[in-house]
């Protein structure tokens, strides 16, 4: 009843493992890009004025080499190709994955899974989701609540103010620190770097830390807008 | 080998036996005496050179147009195919597990021999032949054995080639260590995996030559007929056990590898699947069977726990090392706390009869021993029956001795074995044994080119009978397969190949058409006999009588008892077997049938010849062949043959070949261990 | 003990197949779960009911016959194979569900046993040393490091048993597939086809229909010969060397 055939020369870059090692990349250029926006907004803490000539320094960077807002277009060119690329990868192995086990067992019992690992799929969608509002609400600004003004600083502090954006951020955070915890563990796995015990252990240390600090650094934000200490 | 001289090879150092007793009067036909018509000549060192050069060659053109069937995907049968079809030749190979890499090899666990001589300790191909002839007990041919242990060596090189991890030294050499009593420290071991580690790597270059395209692999596949035409070996009927098709294959030789029997007795440390069937059904078709009656039995297996019980588990035998062995001197303490019976109401039997040795015993020798104390009402565990079989094996003393933490790091994996199973802790409780049926020494008879009198069919590993004689060494299973599979079959194959391209046969040529009807008949004959019993109620009935009378011990009245209680079995057995489902599916009862069949005729037979044979023998005893001491006596004058029995027909009696044995490197001597 | 069974019956392939309930009394502790099915098969065939189907053969965990999905755990709840599985591990009056290893790669063929062909197939694809009968030199003429054939060994136990595809949500085979490649890349034999062999066999792997590994854990959990998670991550390491390599 075997019906698969010996496979010849097929490339490995076109492989699962291949796909893998693409979210990992990928990932950890998320990983770089989060630890040095969350950088930038605890700017907050030092005020407006501080907050916003970051954000102008932001743009002006690499002038005269680069025109106005160059190097922010270089980085949201890498990242939007990253994106592409990790949705990319994580929808076609999710898709994979279904079609690996059509039949499902009747009882399941799951000994050794984390709750990150298993939220990795929705988790990342929800965090899909919330990048769209994020860049809708931040960067594009067509949703707006609270606060329009041109000052960044403004924004940041009229939106926090109201407390379902609050909410909104803090849950995102919650999700993000799940997809840290397991992504940063299983890119190390993926790129082979875990072949001890103890390269194990230290990658499931450094998810956690990663998971704790980033999403913590951010949470700040929102939840000392919401105690009146930011405004 | 103190006292021991090697001879030159060139002349008999002993005469022909001639049997005067007849036990099994009536039972057996006497037949003409066979010789092996390929028995090599000259200095016993040059025997296995001289033959591979005399060896005819095939053209490699001609090699993909030679069919070979194997049958087993074991060490030898899974090397065997590896090799033959690196050489080139089209091989078909079967095996009834759902993939090669299951076949029983894999659970050996202690080590393989080999003549490498890396502890430069005093060993040699020429101490390692000495010692396997001897510890068969003078009953195996000094050239296949001499030629065993040559190419020993050979087989270490090409396992570590293929990777095969084994144990190694600091400095990344292979280590060794002495096995079973042996004095030299010669056996290659993969921790207690040995025989998993080599079988993959027979698996692996197996599974190299089927993407190349040379060997094709029939899996949940089981041969139930030889096809012979013209008395010529041509090809296999074969059920594939997913589909229930009944498949002709038809081919230029055939290769029994399908391992031994010892499921006849039910209860054996073998597989559940493992059959006599391939080997039956071509001795049926008129390949001799030899020496069936030579059985080993491993002493320190965990013991039966109850009715229900399917399978025996080994454990290692250095366990004996450390371990004491005893039983309760008073029949009434048997149901007791082993700990709250006192030293002095405990019986140390082995070290109280043998002191020289203690509990390091021999093998037979510290099973016949449990047996004894159990039968005399002694034994320790739970009551299976009206009967408790099993004797303490304690590790009280060692512990103290050594402290836990050194019989931990010991033991540690095969404590952990024992509480798996039992349930028991054995760093508190004492441990249980009892012996178990462990490998069979008797199989196909074969010449020294491991053909069987049919031509063009070939006999290899446990299925034949050729090198181990009575009893089979420690560690040396291993070695027998691989050899027979990488380095003998193909160079003897090749003679007989050498002839070839043979007649083609066809589909329907009337030896292929009436071998496949045959089995279609049986298959019928087992789904509408429509009785009460299951296939399994009578394997456990058949081997609760061979363990009973042909196990540890045999005896003149209990054999004849044996036959006759097997004979009506035999005809219960086809009037109220009941086999549900259908012929053309899975069906593993309708499987288990036509094994169960076989064992029943085979369990015959192996009573048949342990009668014949008045003398003991390695893994045979006589009652009433043993010396005052109560060890056992072998009667070279009488029994220096190997008995090769030819099928007498559905309602004759077997007939008995004798094949001598005669030596000329050796000179035959009897053991002792006191 | 008294148990209710809920086995997995089907006919054959094309059968849609579904969940039976048996009762059975009489189950010592003692007795290995395999041995219990034998209890219930004898009882079947007494009732003219056809026994259940299952796939065993050494019964001493060695030969990765054995494969039956227990209350959601791959060989039940002890890290061992279902026949070293004891019945003192179940409670009286419990419940068992029985169900084969589900994954499309491993077809049912009746009640409880699979096609775990594909797993030949990924060693076919180049799960060995290509070292023709014969051509092999001294074997002490290549010393291997220690502790590299100690890990060798370590990941070279696995019995092919399919438990980690069964335990992984994905169906991946990865840990077979690391375990194979971990074994013969870390002897000295195993380096001039190492590149060749993990991109031949993760291609094998894919073509048969796994799925990919999210590195969760399962399977080694279900392993019962506890073959670590690393092997995985060497087997990255390797494929990421190889395509480096142009593979």
């Amino acid at each position: 009843m075997a019906t698969v055939t010996a496979v010849k020369n097929k490339r490995s870059s076109r492989s699962t493992i291949a796909l893998k090692l693409l979210m990992a990349l990928s990932g950890l250029i998320f990983i770089g890009y989060v630890l040095a926006h969350m950088y930038g907004n605890l700017k907050a803490f030092s005020g407006q004025e501080a907050f916003d000539s970051y954000a102008e320094h932001l743009r002006t960077i690499g002038e005269p080499l680069l025109p106005y807002s160059g190097l922010l277009w270089i980085i949201r060119i890498v990242l939007l190709v990253a994106l592409a690329v990790h949705v990319y990868a994580a929808y076609t192995l999710w898709a994979r994955a279904g079609k690996a086990r059509t039949t499902k067992y009747a009882v399941t019992k799951r000994v050794n899974s984390t709750w990150s690992s298993k939220t990795m799929r929705w988790g990342g969608t929800a965090l899909l989701l919330f990048i769209v509002f994020h860049i809708l609400h931040f960067t594009l600004r067509v949703v707006t609540p609270g606060s329009n003004s041109d000052s960044p600083y403004e924004r940041l502090v009229g939106s926090f103010e109201i407390w379902w954006v609050s909410a909104i951020y803090l849950v995102a955070m919650a999700a993000l620190a799940m997809h840290l915890r397991h992504g940063t563990w299983s890119a190390a796995q993926t790129l082979g770097l875990t072949n001890t015990a103890s390269a194990r252990r230290n990658a499931n240390l450094l998810g956690y830390l990663l998971a704790v600090v980033i999403a913590g650094g951010y949470s700040l934000i929102p939840v000392f807008v919401l105690a009146g200490v930011i405004s | 080998m103190a006292g021991s001289t090697l001879h030159d090879g060139s002349s008999p150092l002993n005469q022909a036996a001639k049997q005067t007793s007849d036990d099994a009067h009536g039972y057996y036909v006497a037949g003409e005496p066979l010789v092996d018509p390929v028995t090599p000549t000259g200095p016993i060192a040059d025997r296995w050179t001289t033959r591979r050069f005399e060896n005819r060659l095939v053209n490699p053109a001609n090699r993909r147009k030679l069919d070979v069937i194997i049958v087993g995907t074991g060490l030898a049968g899974g090397a065997a195919a590896a090799t033959l079809g690196e050489a080139g030749y089209n091989v078909k190979s079967f095996c009834y597990q759902d993939s090669p890499r299951r076949a029983h090899s894999i659970a050996a666990q202690g080590g393989i021999n080999a003549a490498k001589n890396y502890k430069e300790d005093g060993d040699s191909v020429f101490r390692l032949f000495y010692d396997t002839v001897k510890g068969g007990d003078y009953r195996s041919r000094e050239s296949n054995v001499y030629r065993l242990a040559e190419v020993s060596t050979n087989i270490i090189d090409q396992c570590v080639a293929q990777g095969v991890p084994f144990a190694r030294e600091y400095g990344g050499l292979l280590d060794n260590r002495s096995f079973g009593g042996v004095q030299v420290s010669r056996t290659f071991y993969a921790r207690g995996q040995t025989g998993q580690q080599l079988l993959l790597g027979a698996y692996q270059a197996m599974e190299r030559q089927v993407a190349a395209g040379t060997v094709t692999q029939y899996t949940r596949h089981e041969m139930l007929e030889l096809i012979v035409k013209d008395g010529v070996a041509r090809g296999i009927v074969a059920r594939d056990l997913v589909s229930g098709e009944i498949e002709t294959h038809l081919a230029d030789a055939v290769v029994l590898a399908s391992g031994g029997y010892g499921n006849v007795f039910f209860l054996s440390t073998n597989a559940m699947g493992c059959n006599v069937t391939a080997t039956w059904r071509a001795h049926r078709k008129g390949a001799y069977m030899a020496n069936p009656c030579y059985t080993q039995i491993h002493p320190t297996c965990i013991p039966v726990s109850g009715e229900h019980q399917s399978k025996l588990t080994l454990m290692s035998e250095s366990l004996r090392n450390d371990g004491r062995i005893w039983v309760p001197k008073k029949v009434e303490d048997c149901d007791k706390d082993p700990r709250d019976i006192p030293e002095e109401d405990r019986d140390y039997y082995l070290e109280r009869i043998y002191p020289a040795f203690g509990n390091l015993v021999p093998r037979d020798i510290a099973s016949r021993q449990a047996k004894n104390v159990c039968d005399e009402g002694r034994g320790v565990g739970p009551l299976v029956g009206d009967f408790r079989r099993g004797v303490y094996l304690d590790f009280t003393d060692a512990i103290e001795r050594m402290g836990a933490d050194v019989v931990k790091e010991k033991y540690d994996n095969l404590f952990d074995m024992y509480e798996r199973i039992t349930g028991e802790n054995p760093y508190e409780v004492p441990m249980r044994i009892y012996p178990a049926v462990h490998y069979v020494m008797g199989g196909l008879w074969v010449d020294y080119h491991l053909q069987s009198n049919i031509p063009g069919l070939f006999v290899t590993g446990e299925a034949n009978f050729s090198d181990h004689g009575a009893n089979r060494l420690g560690a040396s299973a291993l070695m027998q397969g691989l050899a027979d599979g990488y380095f003998v079959l193909p160079n003897t194959i090749r003679d007989y190949l050498a002839d070839g391209p043979f007649e083609k046969i066809t589909e329907d040529d009337e030896a292929v058409v009436e071998a496949r009807r045959s089995v279609e008949k049986r298959v019928e004959t087992f789904l509408s006999i429509n009785g009460s019993r299951s296939a399994d109620s009578y394997h456990r009935e058949l081997g609760h009588i061979m363990w009973e009378y042909c196990g540890m011990e045999r005896s003149e009245e209990g054999l004849r008892k044996a036959i006759d209680m097997i004979r009506e079995l035999k005809k219960d057995f086809w009037t109220d077997l009941k086999v549900l489902g259908t012929a053309d599916s899975l069906n593993q009862s309708l499987e288990k049938a036509g094994r169960v069949a076989d064992f029943i005729e085979l369990g015959e037979l192996m009573c048949i010849d342990a009668l014949n044979r008045r003398e003991s023998c390695g893994g045979h005893f006589r009652a009433e062949s043993q010396t005052e001491e109560g060890e056992a006596l072998r009667h070279d004058e009488e029994f220096a043959y190997v008995a090769a029995w030819e099928f007498g027909g559905e309602d004759g009696s077997p007939v008995l070949h004798k094949e001598d044995l005669i030596y000329t490197a050796i000179e035959m001597k009897q053991r002792s261990y006191k | 003990m008294n148990l209710t069974l809920k086995i997995w019956r089907q006919q054959n392939p094309a059968d849609k197949g579904g969940l039976k309930t048996y009762e059975l009394g009489g189950v010592s502790e003692d007795m290995s779960f395999l041995e219990m099915l034998d209890v219930l098969n004898e009882q079947l065939n007494e009732t003219g009911e056809e026994p259940v189907a299952f796939d065993h053969d050494c019964r001493e965990g060695i030969c990765g016959s054995c494969a039956l999905m227990i209350d959601g755990q791959a060989h039940g709840p002890e890290v061992t194979t279902t026949c070293q599985l004891h019945m003192r591990s179940f409670k009286d009056g419990q419940t068992i569900t029985i169900e084969p290893w589900r994954a499309d790669a491993f077809p049912v063929i009746k009640d409880l046993v699979t096609d775990r062909s594909a797993f030949d197939r990924i060693i076919q694809a180049g799960g060995y040393i290509s070292a023709n009968t014969g051509s092999a030199p001294e074997a002490n003429s290549v010393p291997a490091p220690r502790d590299k054939a100690t890990r060798a060994f370590n990941v070279a136990t696995c019995i092919g048993c399919g438990a980690c595809v069964a335990a992984c949500p994905n169906g991946s085979a990865s840990l077979f597939l690391g375990a194979k490649i971990t074994h013969l890349g870390e002897l000295p034999q195993g380096q001039p086809e190492r590149d060749g062999r993990v991109a031949s066999m993760v291609a094998q792997h894919d073509a048969e229909g796994f799925g990919g590994c999210t590195n969760i854990g399962e399977c080694t959990a279900a392993c019962p010969k506890e073959i670590p998670l690393d092997v995985i991550s060497q087997l990255n390491k390797d494929l990421r060397t190889a395509i480096r390599h142009g593979h």
